[in-house]
This record gives structure tokens, sequence and C-alpha cells, in this order.
């Protein structure tokens, strides 16, 4: 109990520190406002181009970019500052977090305050409404069960993968861009039905990587169609599975890096 | 208190090999230091730039995993065990800040207060101490930003003590302070080791610091100890010698000597003399130099740390 109170405490004093920096904020909180905008009007662009999206109307790819919008916004609004790390273990101020009596993940994650991101959750809440109000679901509760797991487990996936990729900074100093690659690239991936990948890139990400699991299965599920790759209906529940492997991979990768990590001099 | 058992921490480089390849090779940046330290010790571990002090304290406070070796600190494995050794300790880097950055220093031990889950009357009778001892009441509502270096470091000497600590480590306490803010963070320091319930490990390349302070002295040196005692056992060890210095009337006659004692130094057309005293006590120097010649002034002058240090580092880098 004490521990959620010194972490709510830490929260507190980034808040806090937030407002000495007012304008600044305001400044952060437009550029993301504009970002997010260029978010929305890049997949209506996308779907206005072409009838069919890898053998998928648009109403149905349009679900599978719902998912990944909501589940990585929420992910990124969680764990996203943990892209941070780089800038910690270059400068050795990693040494700080380490000598206090908590976890240093959530130190790390609680020590900025996303909130000009909360735009964004709004907008990928939106996007997943419309796509739901544009498809015809035949609802059970295992569908409505679904829904929520499907984002969730999506979300935790994302985090997952977004503490994976920080943390190759305790190997790779400068790996700030490699991790991108999957944290934004596996965004991208998954708004789209993996149909239009080429094979072999299909199969090492979706299925190797797991990301086929975040929202193309379940949108598959929700809709009732067959998988036209193959995979049986039931595998569209397979997301929270996927995304507790991942979190178990990225809780011993991340011991790992901070038990590598190696300060700067003095 | 602080156990260490053959402690090791190697780091790989690469090293530019040819063009494009690059070798990678282990360095060893502490190689195998043993030290015990009892409770309630003031230690002072000094070393030359990159002699492996800093990399010590971080193993001993759970931010570097060894290489090899074995250390406990409060009974505790400093990695394994690190949120519940960093209860109990206190740690000054110097050069890394513990506060936060845009926030009023009073703020700041306010949240360490949580971050440490400490008892509200126990944390503001600690405050109130520190406040008294260090002068802190002009700039507790300042920004931290807004602090100069010496005000900073009073704030991040309270921070480290506000849990009540058993064991205090300083990573370089005084650096770049000036005189005044370097007298106020020696004698808090002071003061605390009085009283003889926290331990305090200490680096810093300002000797003064460690004479005002410490008992017992460890140079560390391409990562290994070499010396572990007191100061006089310091002197001794290497022959420390104290300096009669005397300025003349007439310079001395030539072939002067003083048995005992060599002429090291004649400055001013001879004027100013000084003889490094060997086997001869100061005061039958003293006595000899008054009657043999015209002496206007004169001081005895005590061997200097720094210049024992210097040999020291220079002995040990010497050999291979």
């Amino acid at each position: 109990m004490g521990e959620l109170r010194a972490y709510a405490a830490l929260f507190g004093g980034r808040l806090r520190s937030a407002t000495a920096y007012r304008t600044s904020f305001a400044v952060e909180l437009l550029t993301n406002a504009a970002g997010t905008l260029v978010d929305v009007v890049s997949v209506f662009v996308l779907y206005r181009a072409a009838a069919y999206v890898g053998g998928f109307t648009l109403d149905e790819a349009l679900l599978m970019t719902g998912i990944t919008a909501f589940a990585f916004v929420l992910a990124d609004l969680t764990v996203g500052n943990i892209d941070q790390l780089e800038t910690y273990v270059r400068t050795g101020r990693l040494d700080a977090v380490l000598v206090r009596p908590l976890a240093v993940l959530p130190q790390l994650v609680l020590a900025d305050l996303p909130l000009r991101k909360l735009m964004r959750l709004a907008v990928g809440l939106s996007v997943l409404a419309l796509a739901l109000a544009r498809n015809d679901v035949d609802w059970t509760w295992a569908r409505v069960l679904l829904l929520v797991t499907a984002p969730i487990s999506g979300a935790v996936f994302f985090g997952a993968i977004f503490v994976l990729s920080a943390a190759s900074a305790f190997w790779w100093v400068d790996s700030g861009k490699l991790g991108h690659g999957f944290t934004y690239g596996g965004r991208d991936f998954t708004s789209y039905p993996i149909t239009v990948y080429g094979s072999w890139f299909r199969t090492l990400f979706a299925y190797g990587l797991g990301f086929g699991f975040v929202s193309y299965q379940p949108a598959l599920t929700l809709l009732g169609r067959a998988d036209p790759l193959g995979l049986p209906g039931w595998t569209g529940f397979l997301s929270p599975l996927v995304a507790l492997v991942a979190v178990a991979i990225a809780a011993v990768v991340w011991r790992l890096g901070v038990r590598h990590y190696r300060s700067t001099g003095s | 208190m602080i156990e260490m058992r053959e402690l090791r921490k190697n780091f790989s480089v690469r090293v530019k090999a040819g063009r494009l390849r690059r070798q990678k090779r282990e360095v060893a940046a502490v190689d195998g230091v043993s030290l015990s330290i009892a409770r309630g010790e003031m230690v002072g571990y000094i070393g030359p730039n990159g002699a492996g002090k800093s990399t010590t304290l971080k193993m001993l406070t759970g931010v570097l995993t060894p290489t090899s070796g074995e250390v406990s600190v409060c009974g505790l494995r400093p990695v394994p065990q690190r949120t519940r050794l960093a209860l109990r300790i206190g740690v000054v880097f110097g050069q890394r800040s513990q506060l936060w950055w845009d926030l009023p220093l009073r703020e700041s031990f306010r949240l360490l207060r949580h971050v440490y889950r400490v008892p509200a009357t126990e944390h503001a009778a600690r405050l109130r101490r520190c406040e008294e001892l260090l002068d802190l009441r002009a700039f507790l509502d300042t920004p931290v930003r807004q602090l100069s270096l010496g005000q900073r470091m009073r704030g991040e000497l309270t921070a480290a003590l506000l849990h009540g600590p058993e064991v205090l480590f300083l990573d370089e306490p005084t650096i770049g302070l000036d005189v005044v803010s370097k007298q106020a963070v020696r004698s808090f320091l002071g003061e605390l080791g009085r009283t003889g319930d926290v331990t305090l490990v200490l680096t810093t390349h300002d000797l003064a610091d460690i004479e005002r302070l410490c008992h017992r002295l460890v140079v560390i040196d391409h990562g290994h100890v070499v010396h572990d005692g007191t100061i006089e056992q310091l002197h001794t060890r290497y022959g420390s010698r104290r300096r009669v210095v005397a300025d003349l009337d007439v310079p001395l006659p030539p072939g002067f000597t003083l048995p005992g004692a060599t002429l090291t130094s004649t400055e001013a057309d001879g004027h100013r003399v000084t003889f490094t005293l060997e086997s001869i006590a100061a005061g039958a120097a003293v006595a000899a130099l008054v009657t043999a010649a015209q002496v206007r002034d004169l001081s005895v002058v005590e061997p200097e740390i720094e210049d024992v240090v210097a040999r020291l580092y220079t002995d040990v880098s010497g050999a291979p």
C-alpha cells in the first residue's frame, strides 16, 4: 500500500512540475492535436483510395484499424514514456532512479505526464466506435467479451513491445529508432488486414512476433468471417494469451537489461 | 555493515582495430577489492580519476551488478535486494540530482517522504535538524533549478538523510563547491559522524574532506586497494616529512648543512630556505638553524596529504 502511495506521490510531483511550464505544455498539446488529426485523415485517405483492402471491405478493415488505434493509444498513454529510458541510460540519470526504494519501470513511466496524449485516446475510441457502427456484427456474449478483451490485450501487447524496444537501450544506447520500428511499425502493421503483406514478412510479424493476434484475428471473429489465411475462428480469442507471453518476455528482458546497465563515468 | 570480498567489475569496451573492425576488450574497473566497514565508521575512499571509486560505490548501492565477488550492505545483497536496501541507505551522487528540478526544495522533500514511506513526525524532525544545520530556510521555497550549486548540494544531503539511513554514500559531495559551502557540508557531515549511528563512505578529490572527516582512508588505483588505514599510517608508510621554512636576513654560507635534514629549496636569492627533516626533531632543527644563521621568520610545515597521495598515485601507476 505504501508503495502505491509512493507512486501516486511521484505522479503528483510530475503534475506540479508540468504546471511550471504552462506554455510548453500548451504547445505540446497543440502539436499533439495536429498529429492526431493527421492520423485520422490518413486512415480516411487510404480507405477512399481503394474499394477493397486485402480482400476486405473498407468497413471490415476499419474495424482492425479501430481495435489497433484504441489499443495502441492506451499503451502509449500508460507506458509510452518508457522510450525516455534511452536518455536516462545515456546520461547516467538512471543511477538516481536505481537508488530509490521503488521499481524502475513505474518510476520511469510516471516520470512524465502524457496528458497531451489523452486526445489520441478519444480519437482511437471514436474510430473503433465508428467501425462497429458500420459493420453488421452478430452480437453474442462471446463477441461482447471479445470486444472488451481484444483492445485491452492489444494494449498490454503493445505495452510489452514498448518495454522491449526501450530495454534495447541497455545494450545499444542509440536504439531509439530501432525501437520505433516495432512500436509505431507494429501499430501500422496491425492497422490493416494482414492479407495485404508479403508472405514471409507477414509470417514473421503476424505469427512469429504475434502482431496478427492484436486486431486481425479478433476482428475476423467479431465479423464472423473465415480467415482467408486458414487459421480457425477460435484464434480470435488468443490475444490475451499472446499478450501474456509478450509481457513475460518483456519482463525477463527488462530485468536482464537493468542488470546489464553500465552507468556512466563518475 | 559493509562487506566486499574479491569484488570485481569488468566493462567491455570496443576498441578500434583497423578501419571498420572493432575489437571487444574486457577492462577491469574494480579488480578484486576486499573491504570490511563497521557500523559508525567514516571512510574516505580516494583515488585518481578512473580508479574505480564510483564503480565501487555503484556496486554497493545496487546500481551496477558486480562481475564477480561478493558484496553485502546492511546484510543485504545490493542488486537482488535493491529496493529493500534503498530504504536503509542514503546516496548523494555529486553529479546526479535526487531532487525534482522544477519543484521547490520543500516539495521535493515532501515527495521523498512518500517515496521512502517515512512517518510524518520522524520526517519533520529530521527536516528541522537539517534545516538548522545546513541553513536551508532561505531557499526552501525556491525551485531546485534556480538554486546555486552549494544550495543544491545542501538540499541533496538533506534528501539523502530524511529517511534516517544507516549508511550514507557520498560520491564527491564537495565537487565544484566554493569554500564556504564546502565548509558547511564538511561540518555537517562531521556532526553526523559524531553521533556514531551513521556509517559514512565518501569519495572525493578534495583531501581536506578526508582530513576533516575520516579516520580511515582507503586509496584505490587501477581497481586495486593500495592503502587501507589511518592518515597517520599513510604518512609513516610513505615517509612524509615535516619541513622547516626559514626567512633569513643574510643567506646561508655556502656549504652549510643541517645534520639530519636536507636543504630542499632556496628562494629569494637565498633569503628563504626550506629544509626537509629526516632524522632530526623539529625543535632541534629550529634551534640549530637559529644559532647558525640570522633568522627573521620561521615555520614548521606539517606534511600534506596531497603530496603523499600524489606520490602514492605515481608510485602505483609507475609499477606494471
